[in-house]
C-alpha cells in the first residue's frame, strides 16, 4: 500500500455525536485534514474539544451509540463504515494506539510478554515460539533492559515509563503504518516523558512510521511534531506547519492558549493573560463561531455567521474572520515581551469564570 | 509574621517488614513570610509527604517544624489545631476534597465552624466575603453542589476554604495539575493576586517547571525524598547548579534545547533502598567515587542559591560549553 500516492490519511467532514436526554452532543463537528507518510501531527486542545473522539473515530473504537459521519481514507481505502471483522484487519498493521493511562489498558494478571505476544497472534498466524521470540525482540525495540527477564514480569512491577513502552511495544506488534499516540506521556515525569518521545520518534524514523500525538501540551507539539491542529468545540481552528503556527499564530483561541502558559521565559509572578468563560456545551453550540463567546476579537458576525476553515496562506489554516496579527509577522514575540507589562486590573474583570 | 522555619531529619513509613521507604530524608528549608517556595520533583520524590508532613498529618518522624515561633511536632490536641489554624492546604483534586453532597457555602463555612469563629451571620458574612474573593458569585454559585461546578469553580472554593480562617501560609499541592490550561492560568492568577493582596505565603508544589517558575520566589529541587537544590527561581532557572535540575530543565518539551538528546537515562531508585551518598548518583552523568562513598552536604554556592552535590555544574565557563555541544547535536 506504500505504492500509493497522495496522504496516508484523509478525514473528510468528520462528524462524532452521542445521543442524549439533553439532545444530542457533538463533539466532533466536521474535521477535515490530511497526513502524509512518515509526518507528525500533533492535535491539540482542551480536554472535551474532541481531540480523543475524533482518533477514535478513526480507530473504530467509540461506542455503539455514537453517530459517525463522514470519510477516514487510509491510503484511499474507506474505514467508516467497515464491518468489526473487516476493521480489526486494519487495526494493529495500519493503524495502532497508544493510550494515556498505561495502567488502566495493560491486563494486571497477565505478564507483560504474554500480553505483547497475544497482540503479534491476534494478527499473524505464528507459532507460540515464535510470537515469544517476537515479544522479546518488540522488548529490545522500545529499549527496555533485559528483555527476557523482564518478559516474565507483571505491569505492577513496571514503572510508570516502563509501562508505557509495553504499551508502545504492543502498539508495534504488527508494525503500523500509523501510531496514534493519545495523550501518552500525560501521566508521566518530564524526564520519563523526554525519554518516551525521544523513543517514539526514533521509531517513527526507524519503521518509517506516520506519528499523530494527541496532546494538550503545546509545548510538546512544538518540540515534537511536524504539523499542529488546534481544536476548540469539535472543530479544527487552526492548523499549520509547526514553525509557521508558533511564530504566525492567527486564530485568537490558539493565542490565548499559548498565552496562558507558564513558561520559563517569564518572569515570576507575572499575571498570565487569561481569557474568561469555558467551551461551549456541545450539546447547545452558539451559532457563530464556537469561540466568540470568549474572544477579545469577536464583532457581530463572529456571532451570526460561523467562519469556515480555509487555507488563507500556504499551509496554514485558520477559521476566523478576524485573525491576530494581520500584517505583523513578529506578533508572537511581540506579545511574549508584551504580557510581561499587562496589568492585573486589565485582566481580573475576566477573572469570574 | 515571625520566618517559618522547617527542618525533618529521616521520615520513615516503617512497620511493613521488607524495607523502610525514606519518603522524606532530612530536609531543611525556611519561609518567609509573603514568600512563595516551590518544590519540584518527579513522582515519588516525596512533594506531596514533605507538604502533609508540615501540617503535621502524618507526624514526621524526627525533625522540627516551626511556624511562627510553635514546634508543631511536639504541640498535641488541641494545641496543634489552634497553631495550625493559620495553615491551610488545597489540594490537587477539587472534586476529591470536596464533599459532593455539601453546598458551596456550607463546604467554605466548614473551617469557620470548626474553629468557633464568630456567630451564624458573621460566618455568613465571612463566606460571601471569601467567595467573592475567589471570584465567585455568592449568590449564584453559594448554593451550588461541587458537581453543579466546572474544575476551576471547584478549586477556588477549595481555595475559598483554606482561606476562609485567615491563614497566613497556603501549602498548595499540584493546585492546577488537574485544570485545562486557560483555567489553570486564572487559578494561577488568582494565587498571585491573594498574594498580594493578603500577604499570604505559599508552600507551592508541582511537578512542572515552568509552573513552579511562574509563581514562587524561591525554588527548590527535589530528588527522591532530599533536596538537591535550593534558590532563587531566575537563578535556578538561568544556572542550574545541579545536574538533576539540568536534567529536569532539559526534558521540559518546547524549551530551547528542545527535546535534548541528553535525557538522563533510567528511573529513580527505589526509596527502600535509596542509594548511598548522593541519591542521584546512579543517574548522574558527573557521578564519581566519592558521590558513592560521601553524600553531599547543602552548600551554599551564591547568594542564597545552594546546592547538594560533590560537583556543581561550575557556573560561567561550563554552561557555556554546554550549551554548544547542544547545538551541535540538534534533535532529529
Amino acid at each position: 500500500m506504500n505504492t500509493v500516492s497522495g496522504p496516508l490519511l484523509e478525514v473528510e467532514n468528520l462528524k462524532v455525536s452521542f445521543p442524549g436526554r439533553r439532545g444530542e452532543l457533538r463533539a466532533v463537528n466536521g474535521m477535515s485534514y490530511s497526513l502524509y507518510s512518515q509526518q507528525t501531527l500533533a492535535i491539540v486542545g482542551e480536554s472535551g474539544s474532541g481531540k480523543t473522539v475524533s482518533c477514535r473515530a478513526l480507530m473504530g473504537l467509540l461506542p455503539q451509540a455514537a453517530v459517525v459521519t463522514g470519510s477516514v481514507r487510509f491510503a484511499g481505502a474507506e474505514l467508516l463504515g467497515l464491518t468489526d471483522d473487516e476493521m480489526r484487519r486494519h487495526r494493529g498493521t495500519n493503524l495502532a494506539m497508544v493510550f494515556q493511562d498505561p495502567s488502566r489498558s495493560l491486563n494486571p494478571t497477565m505478564k507483560v510478554g504474554n500480553q505483547i505476544a497475544e497482540a503479534v497472534r491476534v494478527h499473524r498466524r505464528v507459532s507460540k515460539a515464535e510470537a515469544r521470540e517476537q515479544a522479546i525482540e518488540l522488548l529490545r525495540l522500545v529499549h527496555i533492559p533485559v528483555p527476557g527477564r523482564r518478559f516474565h514480569e507483571y505491569p505492577h512491577q513496571l514503572s510508570g515509563g516502563m509501562r508505557q513502552r509495553i504499551m508502545i511495544a504492543i502498539a508495534l506488534a504488527c508494525r503500523p503504518k500509523l501510531l496514534i499516540a493519545d495523550e501518552a506521556t500525560t501521566a508521566l515525569d518530564v524526564t520519563t516523558q523526554a525519554q518516551i518521545m525521544e523513543l517514539l520518534l526514533e521509531l517513527r524514523a526507524e519503521l518509517g512510521m506516520t506519528l499523530m500525538l494527541i496532546s494538550h501540551d503545546l509545548g510538546l507539539a512544538r518540540s515534537c511534531a511536524d504539523e499542529v491542529i488546534v481544536m476548540y468545540a469539535g472543530q479544527i481552528v487552526e492548523q499549520a506547519s509547526t514553525p509557521q503556527l508558533f511564530t504566525h499564530v492567527r486564530m485568537p483561541y490558539t493565542e490565548a492558549l499559548f498565552e496562558a502558559i507558564p513558561r520559563l521565559e517569564r518572569p515570576a509572578h507575572s499575571p498570565l493573560p487569561v481569557i474568561g468563560g469555558r467551551p461551549p456545551d456541545l450539546s447547545a453550540l452558539p451559532v457563530g463561531c464556537s469561540f466568540a463567546p470568549r474572544c477579545r476579537r469577536a464583532a457581530d458576525d463572529c456571532r451570526t455567521t460561523a467562519p469556515p476553515l480555509a487555507e488563507h496562506e500556504p499551509g496554514h489554516r485558520w477559521a476566523c474572520w478576524h485573525p491576530c496579527g494581520d500584517g505583523d509577522p513578529n506578533l508572537w514575540t511581540l506579545r511574549c515581551c508584551r504580557c510581561a507589562a499587562w496589568s492585573r486590573s486589565s485582566w481580573s474583570g475576566t477573572m469570574a469564570g | 509574621m515571625r520566618g517559618l522555619v522547617q527542618e525533618f531529619v529521616v521520615r520513615d513509613y516503617g512497620g511493613v517488614k521488607g524495607g523502610v521507604v525514606h519518603a522524606v530524608s532530612g530536609v531543611s528549608f525556611d519561609v518567609w513570610p509573603g514568600e512563595t517556595l516551590g518544590i519540584v520533583g518527579e513522582t515519588g520524590s516525596g512533594k506531596s509527604t514533605l507538604a502533609r508532613s508540615v501540617l503535621q498529618a502524618p507526624r514526621p518522624k524526627e525533625g522540627t517544624v516551626v511556624f511562627r515561633g510553635a514546634d508543631l511536632v511536639t504541640l498535641r490536641g488541641s494545641r496543634l489545631l489552634q497553631a495550625r489554624r493559620h495553615l491551610q492546604m488545597v489540594f490537587q483534586d477539587p472534586f476529591g476534597s470536596l464533599d459532593p453532597k455539601w453546598k458551596v457555602r456550607d463546604l467554605v463555612a466548614e473551617p469557620l465552624i470548626a474553629y468557633r469563629v464568630g456567630d451564624r451571620a458573621a460566618r455568613r458574612h465571612r463566606v460571601d466575603q471569601v467567595l467573592e474573593l475567589v471570584g465567585l458569585d455568592p449568590a449564584a454559585h453559594g448554593d451550588r453542589r461541587p458537581r453543579e461546578l466546572s474544575g476551576g469553580q471547584a478549586q477556588r472554593v477549595a481555595i475559598a476554604r483554606a482561606l476562609a480562617i485567615e491563614p497566613a501560609m497556603i501549602i498548595c499541592d499540584e493546585p492546577v495539575s488537574s485544570l485545562d490550561v486557560l483555567i489553570q492560568a486564572q487559578v494561577l492568577n488568582l494565587f498571585e493576586r491573594l498574594r498580594a493582596e493578603l500577604g499570604l505565603s505559599y508552600l507551592f508544589i508541582a511537578h512542572d517547571l515552568a509552573l513552579v517558575k511562574q509563581v514562587s520566589d524561591r525554588v527548590a529541587v527535589m530528588y527522591l525524598g532530599k533536596l538537591c537544590e535550593v534558590g532563587p527561581g531566575e537563578e535556578v532557572y538561568r544556572q542550574p547548579l545541579h545536574p538533576y535540575t539540568r536534567a529536569l530543565l532539559d526534558s521540559v518539551p518546547g524549551s530551547t534545547t528542545a527535546l535534548a538528546t541528553k535525557t538522563i537515562r533510567g528511573e529513580p531508585p527505589s526509596p527502600v533502598h535509596p542509594p548511598s551518598g548522593c541519591r542521584f548518583r546512579t543517574r548522574c552523568p558527573r557521578a564519581e567515587q566519592r558521590c558513592a562513598d560521601e553524600e553531599p552536604a547543602m552548600r551554599e554556592l551564591a547568594a542564597g542559591h545552594s546546592v547538594a552535590c560533590h560537583f556543581p555544574l561550575v557556573p560561567a565557563a561550563d554552561t557555556q560549553a554546554r550549551s554548544e555541544e547542544k547545538i551541535g547535536d540538534t534533535p532529529r
